[in-house]
């Protein structure tokens, strides 16, 4: 496998990989353009876009003017124009004055003019808590978007998946929202920048699931920022044989490789760190309660932040669900 | 004296009355040909306008917005537009998308309830209609930002009404189209009432003026006078295309109908103040201009009054036989790419209308 300058793959962070991943995407296509607040001059507050705005100009990589609505409904104009482009939102709670513009447009505009225009709009928001930050840029708002007919969503989990589904995302004809879990932002992986993403013969289908870990007593659903703290529980069990399954893909959600994997370990848990009403879990237990009633063993159980607005950073690590309470939630299953 | 309240600064170049008069900044050349054409627009759009208010009242469509009294402004703006300019409607535009060529029964589709859009947007180079106030003026930024990408001299023209300007979303497209120096032209039909609340309850400045707090021209022209409607915008699109970026017209003008169908002005409005711009109508003065100068006849307008009878016999015959879509067809185009759930859920429907079948119930 050859990598950056033909060797070996590479250490990286999982925002220098999506870095790289913009930048193939930039290269690969000229009506790829990136659009968003601070990502030229800056190189984005997590640096994400750092140097490509220095590499392909500000024709290619566009500041904006402070205003998400403003972002996402000029990029469904230029999208009309037949750009593809790809947006940044600064953080997870801004993305909300651009909820009109995404559910109202970019998911409807395709369905509505029956195929004639398409939104191949990508809008990556990094997401999630976990490293301190103030009110309003900790949130996980992936259902409002999940539950949204139109749109896709994907969350890369790791380095290596970042560069490749940060390039599908883009190539993709639908809108895709991406989040970036952003507590992940520096966790290093091995990337191997030879891969075409492009090529799906080749390359994993971005909207499959991808079971990271296999075991036999419990199947542990997560995604994001989630899946580097399931792995960690699934070694640290001794006594019961994890699998831990990756979605990736949360619109749609592969309920396939979900049922398969439960359909032999009769065991679910759900992971994630977005409030627990009405949230990503709750479908899933409805769909695997529909498809694998029979099968299972206990009660589909879900792990995951509470009920209330995000809280204040000293207390987040009661919030977010961690080792210790994925391992409370694989007991629960285990012990029904 | 114009008492509509348009004011001094108010381009005008066809008086109420049908006068002619000249504009120190704003003149129109127009052929013959060009000023009966506009006649036809405005008296055809009219007719379109009232068929289909006619066919909601009959239960044909679930809702119309009337474009009467907007018909000037509607017709006067498009008509300025070049082939290859984009046109980013709202839902009243009717006059607009006439004028790019969206046939009229693609028109009626949406409010026929048998799509959720009408017509393919590239092929007439205008957006489908939309109804969330204000959104579809970014989209003409964004647009008009993709022409300067591309190094085209195209322009787009973003229509909106007097309520929008209260939405963010407008604001917004007044900061980007600045900061980028856009290819678009803010066309703001100001017809005084948002439903139920008059313009004084949008702004506590004329609207115009509002461009010049963003950094570009506002110019208000009476919205009931095709020609300076027409003249203004020509105006606008050539400063878009020379580079020298946005500017919004506020066409003043009067909505003469009901916000909608479904909406009963008689509960906000004077009848008076209707009867008041009943004599600002926008086809009678140029009616009477082009009567005066020779350049229509009755012979010419006994032929346009057919014209609107046979486009009204086409709408009504059209819509009342519009088929309705097969129930699958809701799964189509909501994705480019395969969708496993999509796919599922046709076949769910597909199969559970198939146990009527099968119970012989349909």
């Amino acid at each position: 496998m050859a990598g950056i300058d033909g060797n070996e793959p590479h250490q990286m962070t999982m925002a220098q990989a999506l870095n790289l991943g913009l930048r193939r995407a930039l290269e690969r296509d000229s009506k790829t353009v990136l659009f968003g607040e601070d990502i030229g001059r800056l190189g984005g507050v997590f640096r994400v876009t750092d140097g490509l705005q220095k590499d392909f100009g500000e024709h290619r990589v566009i500041d904006a003017p402070l205003a998400e609505s403003g972002i996402v409904g000029a990029a469904v104009g230029l999208a009309i124009r037949g750009y593809r482009p790809v947006l940044e939102m600064q953080f997870d709670g801004f993305v909300y004055p651009a909820f009109d513009q995404i559910v109202s447009q970019v998911a409807k505009l395709r369905r509505r003019t029956e195929g004639a225009i398409g939104m191949p709009i990508t809008i990556r928001i990094p997401y999630g808590g976990g490293i301190g930050a103030v009110e309003h840029h900790s949130e996980s708002p992936e259902a409002y978007f999940a539950h949204t007919p139109g749109l896709r969503v994907l969350s890369p989990s790791d380095p290596q998946a970042a560069f490749v589904t940060i390039q599908q995302a883009i190539a993709s004809d639908d809108p895709v929202i991406y989040l970036e879990p952003k507590r992940r932002y520096w966790d290093k992986g091995s990337v191997d920048d030879s891969v075409d993403p492009l090529d799906l013969a080749a390359t994993p289908d971005p909207w499959r699931a991808r079971t990271l870990r296999a075991g036999s007593d419990v199947t542990v659903v997560c995604y994001g920022p989630m899946v580097r703290t399931c792995l960690e529980a699934a070694r640290a069990s001794s006594e019961v044989s994890i699998e831990v399954i990756d979605l990736q893909s949360l619109s749609p959600v592969d309920y396939d490789a979900i049922v398969a994997s439960v359909e032999r370990t009769a065991r679910l848990v759900v992971v994630h760190e977005a409030s627990r009403n009405a949230g990503l879990g709750a479908e899933i237990a409805a769909r695997i309660s529909e498809r694998c009633f029979t099968v299972l063993e206990a009660p589909v159980m879900r792990v995951t932040g509470y009920d209330v607005p995000y809280p204040p950073n000293r207390l987040e690590e009661f919030f977010l669900p961690d080792l210790d309470r994925v391992l409370d939630g694989v007991d629960r299953v285990m012990s029904y | 004296m114009d008492d509509s309240g348009l004011g001094a600064a108010g381009v005008q170049l066809l008086t109420a009355q049908g006068e002619r008069v000249e504009h120190p900044d704003f003149s129109l050349s127009l052929t013959n040909d060009e000023c009966r054409g506009l006649l036809r627009d405005m008296t055809l759009v009219r007719r379109l306008d009232a068929e289909a208010t006619a066919l909601q009242r009959q239960g044909e469509l679930g809702l119309w917005a009337s474009c009467l009294g907007q018909e000037a402004a509607q017709v006067g703006s498009a008509r300025a537009m070049a082939a290859s300019d984009y046109a980013f409607p709202t839902y009243r535009e009717h006059g607009v998308a006439w004028v790019r060529g969206v046939p009229p029964l693609d028109m009626l589709a949406m409010l026929r309830g048998v799509t959720n859009g009408g017509w393919d947007p590239n092929r007439y180079r205008c957006a489908p209609s939309t109804i969330v106030i204000g959104n579809q003026v970014l989209h003409a930024v964004g647009y008009a930002m993709g022409i300067q990408l591309d190094g085209s001299q195209d322009a787009t023209v973003g229509y909106f009404g007097d309520g929008a300007t209260a939405q963010g979303d407008v604001n917004e497209a007044f900061v980007f189209a600045a900061v980028f120096n856009a290819p678009v032209v803010f066309l703001c039909q100001n017809n005084q009432w948002a439903i139920s609340q008059p313009a004084d309850r949008q702004t506590r400045t004329p609207l115009f003026e509002r461009a010049a707090g963003f950094g570009f021209p506002g110019i208000r022209v009476d919205g009931n006078d095709v020609l300076a409607v027409m003249a203004v915008t020509r105006y606008a699109l050539e400063r878009a295309r020379a580079g020298d970026g946005p500017t919004l017209i506020e066409a003043y003008t009067y909505r003469m109908a009901a916000h909608t169908t479904s909406d009963d002005p008689t509960r906000y409005r004077e009848a008076a103040e209707l009867e008041a711009w009943r004599q600002r109508d926008p086809i009678e003065r140029l009616s009477i201009h082009l009567m005066a100068e020779g350049i229509v006849d009755d012979v010419f307008l006994e032929g346009l009054e057919q014209e609107a009878e046979e486009l009204g016999e086409l709408i009504r015959a059209g819509v009342r036989s519009m088929p309705d879509p097969e129930p699958r067809a809701m799964f189509d185009h909501v994705y480019a790419e395969r969708h496993p759930e999509i796919d599922a859920q046709r076949d769910e429907l597909d199969t559970y209308l198939a146990s009527f079948v099968e119970e012989g119930v349909r």
